[in-house]
């Protein structure tokens, strides 16, 4: 989207007890709590197609229950249940065969395919609807690819919630061109050209000081990758072990983390683009020292946002909590919207949704007492 | 054959919590299920076929864990879900 959005805006809230909606005013002053919906559920990611302005996915679970996909076409007023949700195939007898545990990743796919999504899961698994996500199909050049052995399946690994394929970013030059990346041992970006049926990892440069090995092909941990829309051959990415830029010509990882506050450090989950402004990029930095308390530094939640590719970063804290406030914020509970001056949102493990109308210069909060928030994203909805 | 069906799979059942299903195998009386009630297997068996593993399944108030159980008319079948979490 290069024009900025005038419409209504939702925040989609997903939870480990169920997804809200949260609308706001035309100011993006008020915002009005929506739900729960599917209460109950463990929602790990609600997306909006932001190609038809109206559909809603939702990748859900229950704690007994096994995963699905549930779709709105109007704002979720209503619901209807994927007839075949995401799965591994079958296994040949007397072979383990892999078994989806959870839709983790939801992406809409290239502008010129309508219906069209993919989904990463946990266990790392990539998979495609071609019907607006009521029956997906196994992406077979990767599930089935001969070195996804070595770069999956270390079902004991990964992160608190298992190993995950995640930030699936479709190249918008090209929908057979796309990245997607790992967090488990064996993970690491990985890039596309052909539409799935081949991939390579995409990770020179990038640390991981949880290995022997300096530099390795993969195995690293990226939290979060993002491509800019509108300078596709720029990417940025919040990992593990700091945060980093690759312009595609140069074809490695820079480290722009090193340019954060020492004292802040580069460590965190989610990394968020300025939707016109490929230079424009937010972090929330979480205390990485010590045994990795993954809480604000100090006590003292702040966003950082670069508006010259890393080079240096400013710190936005107006409104938020001065000092003993102990967030956690996952790498898919951050997101911006599309006004102007953009909004820009995230959520918390504490159930707090907390949001900036001018672009992070002053915060507020939103919602407060909801459950483990897993991801917030931005709806912009048709009028 | 009565089929039980515990309280969070009954969103596929229009709230009943017994059902009828049949078939000569598990499988088959799952296959069946699922045929009047669409989705409401795969929330409760994976891709492999294997039980859940939150989820229990009797037959006449024996626990089993292969679908390949041969059933007969006047069989039960209960499903649950186990005790687990606080």
């Amino acid at each position: 989207m290069t024009s900025p959005a005038t419409g209504p805006l939702a925040l989609l809230v997903s939870t480990r007890k169920g997804l809200w909606l949260l609308h706001g005013d035309a100011a993006r002053q008020r915002f009005t709590l929506d739900g729960p919906h599917f209460l109950g559920h463990v929602i790990h990611h609600a997306v909006f197609d932001c190609r038809d302005r109206r559909t809603l996915l939702v990748a859900a679970r229950t704690g007994h229950l096994g995963p699905t996909v549930f779709r709105s076409t109007d704002i979720g007023r209503t619901w209807k249940e994927a007839s075949r949700p995401a799965a591994f195939p079958k296994a040949p007898a007397g072979e383990t065969g892999r078994v989806v545990d959870h839709g983790f990743w939801l992406e809409p796919a290239h502008a010129s395919e309508p219906n069209c999504w993919y989904m990463g899961t946990s266990p790392e698994g990539l998979f495609r609807s071609e019907d607006g996500g009521d029956t997906w199909s196994s992406v077979t050049g990767f599930n089935d690819h001969p070195r996804n052995a070595e770069w999956t399946r270390k079902e004991d690994l990964g992160t608190p919630d298992g190993p995950i394929l995640h930030s699936i970013q479709i190249d918008p030059r090209d929908p057979r061109h796309f990245y997607i990346a790992m967090s488990g041992i064996g993970g690491g970006v990985f890039e596309t050209r052909d539409g799935g049926s081949d991939w390579k990892p995409l990770n020179a440069g990038c640390a991981i000081n949880f290995a022997p090995i300096p530099d390795p092909e993969f195995g690293h941990d990226p939290h979060c990758v993002r491509l800019h829309p509108l300078a596709p051959d720029l990417l940025y990415q919040q990992n593990h072990c700091g945060i980093y830029r690759m312009r595609r010509a140069e074809g490695r990882w820079v480290r722009i983390g090193d340019n954060m506050p020492k004292d802040v450090g580069d460590i965190g989950f989610p990394i968020e683009l300025h939707p016109r402004d490929p230079r424009t990029a937010w972090v929330f930095p979480m205390d990485g020292t010590d045994v990795w308390p993954r809480t604000s530094p100090d006590g003292k939640p702040a966003v950082y946002r670069t508006r010259d590719e890393g080079e240096s970063w400013q710190r936005q804290d107006r409104g938020l909590p001065s000092d003993q406030a102990w967030f956690t914020v996952r790498r898919q509970a951050m997101a911006v919207d599309a006004h102007e001056p953009l909004g820009i949102y995230f959520g918390t493990t504490h159930g707090e949704v907390w949001g900036s109308a001018n672009e992070g210069a002053e915060w507020s909060c939103l919602a407060r007492h909801l459950p483990l928030i897993h991801a917030v994203e931005a709806a912009e909805f048709a009028t | 054959m009565k089929i039980w069906i515990p309280q969070p799979l009954r969103s596929y059942t229009q709230q009943r919590s017994q059902v009828e299903a049949n078939g000569a195998t598990l499988a088959e009386v799952l296959a069946d299920l699922d045929r009047r009630y669409p989705g409401i297997r795969f929330r409760m068996i994976d891709e492999q076929d294997g039980v859940r593993t939150h989820m229990k399944l009797f037959v006449n108030r024996e626990q089993v864990d292969s679908l390949a159980t041969s059933l007969h008319e006047g069989d039960e079948v209960h499903i649950f879900q186990a005790l687990s979490g606080g």
